[in-house]
């Protein structure tokens, strides 16, 4: 739960960009797009070349031990004081709020919290932080957006998608029935309950094609792998992009957008 | 009645092959998919005009503050509920629990038990216990009462027949009860009552459940819709009330905080229909009411739970099911899936407790995490938290935190810990992370189509062409 008073910072001349596992391997575009916003905002962005993975995907299996150790490895990767940003807000609600836990009683206790402190999902970086305007220049399209669980619930950013979106004059956002149901993704959840898991899914399918959209944008690469491989694998008329992605291809006079 | 022999035989552990089965019917998923769409929309309703996070916090509180003086507050209790006249029995487990009811009722010669409805009393297999010594318990409870007849368990702690339709209750009512076959709801709920009347004039004891127990008055405070509370614990001559200890609140004035988050979060009711207040047995010039009253105040594994900082929350909970009503994954297998007297996120935090997390194993991991429950919840129980302090707890996952709770440590295998042993290894090794991840996306051509669990349903991910970490460096450079 977004239980504490979020204070943004004021727009810093450095960031440095925490890219996490999915989109290093499957998603590289989305980091991009990611880095050439912020670039775009005037902001120099720090990518430490040292960085893995949050060690979420262990924590929330119950390793903690091992979740830990990974996790150790990114504290040290942020040594001056400049905002975190991610664009996950799975990873991003790991870093910000379960780092401290994880730490609690350690000697890197404090070193998480100051960690934590400075993590923010992107796409509320840019909207908050760095208070993009956006000018839209591709064709009219009409969208769904999800926003994944750890996005809306751990950080509070149920509105943070939509107000973006809401800035490009030729996008048209529709809302599928039950939006704020998870899409059954749940990490670890997907294979070790795969039938349940396969059930969500196919249910978030059907909302988002029921809006006439035939594409989605979405914050986290967790919930577009699933979602968009469901679609994919039953030949559904629906494809899934990261909302970076989405907001970079739009806005950027290069051909090609992010690729 | 076989209900609780039904209960008593179910395993846990059996969690996915139930949760399967009920995936492929797709009369239950309809039923409880319009269900818990209902009761959403309700909830929602219900607290429009409020501030709900404000009201949230003020639940949470109550509850925070009971729970830090809990000793205390028991101790205030027993001595107000026995100045009222109200006998206090002490029971560690439920079968002790059972034994006190039966020996109170045996003491009356008592062979016709009603009962309103209970959750404590489903948790200690009570109906099973009388049965088993020739005393016949009648739930009354319309949804409980329907249970009983299915030889079924409750599916949903506050709507306990909410699996079945109308159709299904006609069904099961015409099977049973002889009664005429109809969809006319009224036309049943009136065939049902009918025969529920005779059994409240004629039972030797009524047995209920309590939502609060008042410390500063000893009052018990019961929440119902159909009057058969009421009818439980006024018109036979002795009732006896089962109860958590964790149920005490220090003052009438907490308690109506909690009452209005807890009809509101259940089903969407500003106040449900009756609110019965029990403070003591009839007094002499009164013409109504129980000759004695008891409670029961049931421990079962909760000064256990009170002994943990963390799991400490888990003793909040005041059963409005809320958090059922919004989890996705309730939503999909329903109540009979999980096995347990709780189903449903409380159910995954409460019931490793009471069986242990060796039979409890899969329930931590039946949940995306998707937080649904942890945000209806009116008392803030943080449910995903308490999942994943469970988790490793079932794994033994943490070095600097001993496991606690009993049978911990029995959903460990040593393949999974050498799987997550190499995934340290490789993620705390920047260099070989990077070596690795650069040759899977080099060698991406010979990735395989099939991947397990997840390409059951789904197609593969593709691994890009080349890493974030190399594109970026290649900017660079």
């Amino acid at each position: 739960m977004a239980d504490t008073l979020k204070l943004y910072p004021t727009r810093p001349d450095k960031v440095y960009f925490y890219g996490t596992c999915l989109v290093d391997l499957f998603y590289p575009e989305a980091g991009m797009a990611g880095i050439r916003l912020l670039e775009r905002e005037g902001i120099e962005v720090i990518f430490p070349q040292e960085q893995t993975c949050c060690g979420q995907p262990a924590y929330t299996s119950g390793y903690h031990d091992e979740a830990r150790a990974v996790a150790r490895r990114q504290l040290s990767l942020f040594p001056q004081d400049y905002p975190i940003v991610v664009p996950s807000g799975s990873c991003g609600g790991m870093m910000r709020q379960h780092y401290p836990q994880l730490f609690r009683d350690t000697d890197d206790q404090e070193r998480a919290i100051g960690v934590a402190d400075r993590v923010w999902e992107l796409t509320d970086f840019l909207l908050n932080v760095c208070h993009i305007r956006l000018q839209d220049l591709g064709k009219p399209v009409t969208v769904a957006m999800h926003t994944s669980c750890s996005a809306r619930r751990e950080l509070g950013l149920g509105g943070t998608g939509p107000a973006l979106l809401s800035q490009l004059d030729n996008v048209t956002l529709v809302e599928q029935a039950r939006a704020e149901e998870c899409c059954g993704f749940g990490g670890t959840f997907a294979v070790r309950h795969p039938e349940i898991s396969g059930a969500m899914v196919s249910e978030k399918v059907s909302t988002l094609t029921d809006t006439g959209a035939r594409e989605f944008v979405t914050t986290d690469c967790g919930c577009l792998m699933n979602i968009a491989g469901y679609a994919e694998k039953q030949d559904a008329p629906l494809e899934g992009q990261h909302i970076l992605s989405f907001l970079w291809d739009r806005t950027s006079h290069d051909e090609g957008g992010s690729q | 009645m076989n209900e609780q022999k039904a209960s008593d035989t179910v395993d846990v552990r059996e969690f996915h092959p139930r949760a399967r089965a009920a995936l492929a019917d797709p009369q239950i998923r309809q039923n409880f998919r319009s269900a818990m769409d209902g009761l959403m929309g309700k909830r929602r309703t219900a607290f429009e005009g409020w501030d709900l996070e404000a009201l949230r916090t003020l639940g949470a509180s109550v509850r925070q503050n009971a729970l830090a003086h809990l000793p205390d507050l028991l101790e205030q209790l027993e001595a107000r509920l026995t100045a009222n006249g109200i006998r206090v029995h002490w029971a560690l487990d439920g079968d002790e629990a059972c034994r006190i009811v039966t020996d109170i009722c045996r003491a009356r010669d008592a062979h016709s038990v009603i009962k309103g409805k209970s959750m404590v009393s489903e948790e200690m297999h009570l109906n099973h216990h009388l049965e088993q010594h020739g005393i016949d318990a009648l739930e009354s409870d319309l949804g409980e009462y329907l249970v009983q007849l299915a030889g079924e368990t409750p599916s949903h702690i506050i709507m306990p027949a909410i699996h079945k339709n109308t159709g299904e209750i006609s069904e099961l009512m015409h099977d049973r009860t002889g009664t005429e076959r109809s969809t006319d709801v009224e036309y049943l709920t009136a065939s049902a009552r009918q025969q529920l009347r005779e059994k409240f004039m004629n039972a030797d004891v009524g047995i209920s459940g309590v939502n609060f127990a008042v410390a500063e008055t000893g009052t018990l405070c019961l929440v119902e819709n159909e009057g058969n509370g009421r009818m439980t614990t006024t018109v036979p001559p002795c009732h006896i009330a089962v109860t958590g200890i964790e149920k005490v609140v220090p003052t009438l004035a907490d308690m109506s905080a909690l009452l209005a988050l807890l009809t509101r979060s259940a089903t969407g009711q500003h106040i449900t229909t009756y609110f019965n207040m029990i403070s003591g047995p009839r007094r002499g010039e009164e013409l109504d009411g129980p000759e004695e009253v008891h409670v029961v105040l049931v421990d079962n594994g909760r000064s256990g739970i009170y002994q943990d900082d963390e799991l400490i929350d888990t003793l909040r909970c005041i059963r409005c099911g809320a958090c059922m009503n919004h989890c996705p994954v309730y939503t999909r297998v329903g109540g009979h899936a999980y096995g347990t007297t709780y189903p449903g996120p409380i159910g995954k935090i409460l019931m490793p407790h009471l069986i242990g997390l060796d039979e409890g194993r899969h329930l931590p991991s039946a949940s995306s995490l998707c937080g649904a429950c942890g945000e209806v919840c009116p008392v803030k129980i943080p449910i995903p938290d308490l999942l994943v302090r469970l988790r490793r707890e079932s794994v033994d996952g943490d070095r600097l935190h001993p496991s606690v709770v009993r049978g911990h440590g029995a959903k460990r295998s040593t393949a999974e810990a050498l799987a997550w042993k190499t995934w340290q290894w490789v993620h705390a090794h920047p260099a070989a992370y990077r070596l690795g991840t650069a040759a899977a996306s080099h060698l991406r051509a010979l990735q395989p189509d099939r991947l397990g669990a997840w390409t059951q349903y789904r197609s593969a991910p593709k691994l890009a062409a080349r890493t974030l970490h190399q594109q970026v460096k290649d900017r660079r450079s």
